[in-house]
């Protein structure tokens, strides 16, 4: 009972003084694990109850999908009735009803002025095992408002698995075969909404910070000019320099100080790095002789790169120091597969690079290889498909592939193989996860 | 009576000859002017079997015949390239194209070009846009080797982002992988006198 009356009382105070949140917070910092006992592989049972409100509905909905989507929860559904929107502990309590659905943990969520306030229950030990207040701003279901419910999902969900969620994100991509245009869609496909005016808009990539999106334009005369849009103002400026030649696939370096992009002119294509924000000269990377060399993605110390490279007079991915030396042959030759390996993404814990082999039959699948052994894990069957970005929890993978007609995005579970359909608008491509948003 | 009669068809005759130059140099001022031929003077129609009608159709077809030629030239000089299959290497058929515009460029030196390399959309989107740029600078080197200055000649990339044709089939692709040449300066006025 104690426990219990606890919470009950502290979550009374938090919701009276939203100052004490705070308090309340630095006492259970963000990140910290509530041991729920489960078996390893296995994916503990949450139960989201009912949530009051005019809203509630919409916020039990989006809860539920987040950790769907994260494919780390197994999400109870006991919908309707048969059972309790109360836990009740003691001889008489009902969390052996909740333990009897599968649930490990109870998420229990009640509306207040500012927000949310989230208590999570261990229904083994009966009892609260944390509890936190959130902020839910902007109009409800509003783009802004969805993210902040977002956002308590990761959290409840590194409280919960140890892992941050993945639902505070969005993709990046673009729209569009001639005169493509920048899209930005929620992590679960909501509000596809337009960036910008430009038309001829390829390859995107985030700003480490969730600030800025660098991407290549096509121009009426060619391809292409590197450009970064930044997302609070509104505003593009050109960072490649003015003049001939091709520019093309940026990325950012972790610090987002940097950016890598393929250039050339007339002898094969090189990379370079310029800095982002002073307009520094740009610096040549890679010494290809005469070959192609591009679509850089960077390790997550910023001190290597992975890119795809023609030097054996066909597409494979290479990994060489961020200044160019070391360069090593990492990708090979797999039966059913021909010799086309290409746009490598680095995954963010470092561990994997996600890359695309084209097949006999001329399709694309996408394919993990392990920077430790070099072994490989291909992830794709259906369709063709392309231009693999890792999820901040490099784990997921966003693509495009043709598995259900024309190009759209999808995300799969690197682990599960598990899909799902993110866009539903033909003719998308490019995609580019970003990192943790706030807003 | 015969010197005299002698005299006299020779004077017709040179009166005829005369008739039909003195408008010459006005047809034709200079033999590179691509204008058409400007309308005859109004002098009087000299007493020839040729008469105005006459030597505009003579201007006409002269001027037809150069522009056909100037039209031939444009012609080989923006004809389209093809490729292989992942491949920047300039093909027999390639070759032949390049070959028929060295010629027009050597005698033109005015006119400048842009040549933009394209794929299939087989491949990668982003390799893509490299391999167009190689085919493009492919077919630059193949001209500057035969003497044209690199300064007339500017390359860029779509990669596979302007193809002609979307279908997913080789007929499709193989006219997409190519080289289109625009001029973006000067214009064809000397042809070769010697073309078939």
């Amino acid at each position: 009972m104690t426990p219990l009356l606890r919470a009950a009382l502290l979550s009374v105070a938090l919701t009276f003084a939203p100052f004490v949140c705070v308090a309340a917070q630095d006492s259970l910092p963000p990140g910290v694990r509530l041991d729920l006992r489960y078996n390893p592989g296995t994916k503990p049972g949450v139960l989201v109850l009912r949530v009051a409100g005019t809203n509630g509905d919409s916020i039990r909905a989006i809860l539920q999908r987040d950790f769907d989507n994260g494919d780390r929860i197994n999400v109870v559904a006991a919908e309707e009735t048969g059972f309790p929107d109360t836990p009740t502990a003691g001889k008489n309590g009902n969390y052996p009803v909740y333990a009897k659905l599968g649930a490990l943990a109870l998420v229990q969520a009640t509306p207040t002025a500012s927000g949310l306030h989230v208590a999570v229950h261990d229904v083994a030990l009966q009892k609260v095992a944390g509890v936190r207040d959130f902020v839910l701003s902007g109009a409800p279901n509003s783009r802004e408002w969805r993210m902040s419910v977002h956002m308590a999902s990761d959290e409840l969900e590194s409280w919960i698995t140890g892992v941050r969620g993945i639902a505070a994100t969005r993709v990046a991509y673009v729209q569009g075969v001639r005169g493509s245009k920048l899209f930005i869609i929620d992590s679960d496909g909501a509000f596809p909404t337009p960036v910008g005016d430009d038309a001829g808009v390829l390859s995107p990539a985030w700003h480490p910070k969730g600030t800025h999106i660098a991407y290549s334009l096509v121009g009426a005369r060619g391809c292409c000019q590197i450009f970064v849009y930044d997302l609070a103002s509104g505003s593009a400026r050109q960072i490649s320099a003015v003049g001939g030649g091709l520019n093309a696939t940026p990325t950012f370096s972790p610090d987002g100080g940097v950016i890598v992009y393929t250039h050339g002119e007339e002898s094969g294509t090189d990379l370079f790095a310029t800095t982002v924000f002073d307009r520094g000269p740009a610096r040549r990377i890679t010494v290809g002789r005469g070959s192609d060399n591009t679509s850089p993605t960077f390790s997550p110390d910023g001190r290597r790169l992975a890119f795809t490279s023609g030097r054996l007079g066909h597409p494979e991915v290479y990994i060489s120091d961020a200044d160019g030396t070391n360069v090593q042959w990492l990708t090979s030759y797999n039966t059913g597969d021909q010799n086309y390996r290409s746009n490598p993404d680095w995954s963010p814990d470092g561990r994997l690079i996600a890359y695309q082999a084209q097949q006999t039959d001329g399709r694309f699948q996408l394919s993990t290889i392990s920077l430790r052994d070099k072994s490989v894990k291909q992830l794709t069957n259906d369709g063709s498909n392309e231009d693999a970005s890792w999820a901040p929890d490099s784990r997921h993978l966003i693509f495009s592939s043709t598995r259900t007609g024309t190009k759209q995005l999808f995300v799969i579970d690197s682990e599960s193989g598990r899909w799902r359909q993110l866009t539903r608008n033909g003719g998308v491509r490019l995609p580019a996860w970003s990192p943790p948003l706030t807003r | 009576m015969h010197r005299a009669s002698r005299a006299l068809t020779f004077s017709l005759i040179a009166l005829v000859a005369l008739g039909g130059c003195k408008k010459k140099p006005q047809v034709a001022p200079t033999p590179v002017n691509t204008a058409p031929a400007p309308a005859p003077a109004p002098t009087p129609p000299p007493e020839t079997g040729c008469n105005a009608a006459c030597r505009d159709s003579i201007g006409r077809a002269e001027a037809d015949a150069k522009n056909k030629a100037i039209e031939t030239a444009r012609i080989a000089l923006t004809a389209t390239v093809y490729f292989d299959l992942d491949k920047s290497d300039i093909t027999d058929d390639t070759r032949t194209k390049l070959d028929a515009k060295v010629p027009v460029l050597t005698q033109n030196s005015t006119v400048k070009i842009r040549i933009a390399g394209h794929t299939d959309s087989r491949g990668s989107d982003e390799y893509n846009l490299a391999l167009g740029q190689r085919r493009a600078a492919a077919a630059k080197r193949y001209l500057t080797d035969r003497g044209i200055d690199a300064s007339r000649i500017e390359i860029v990339s779509f990669g596979e982002e302007r193809g002609t044709c979307s279908d997913e089939d080789e007929s499709c692709w193989s006219r997409n992988r190519r080289d289109e040449f625009e001029i973006t300066a000067g214009q064809i006025t000397a042809v070769q006198t010697t073309s078939r």
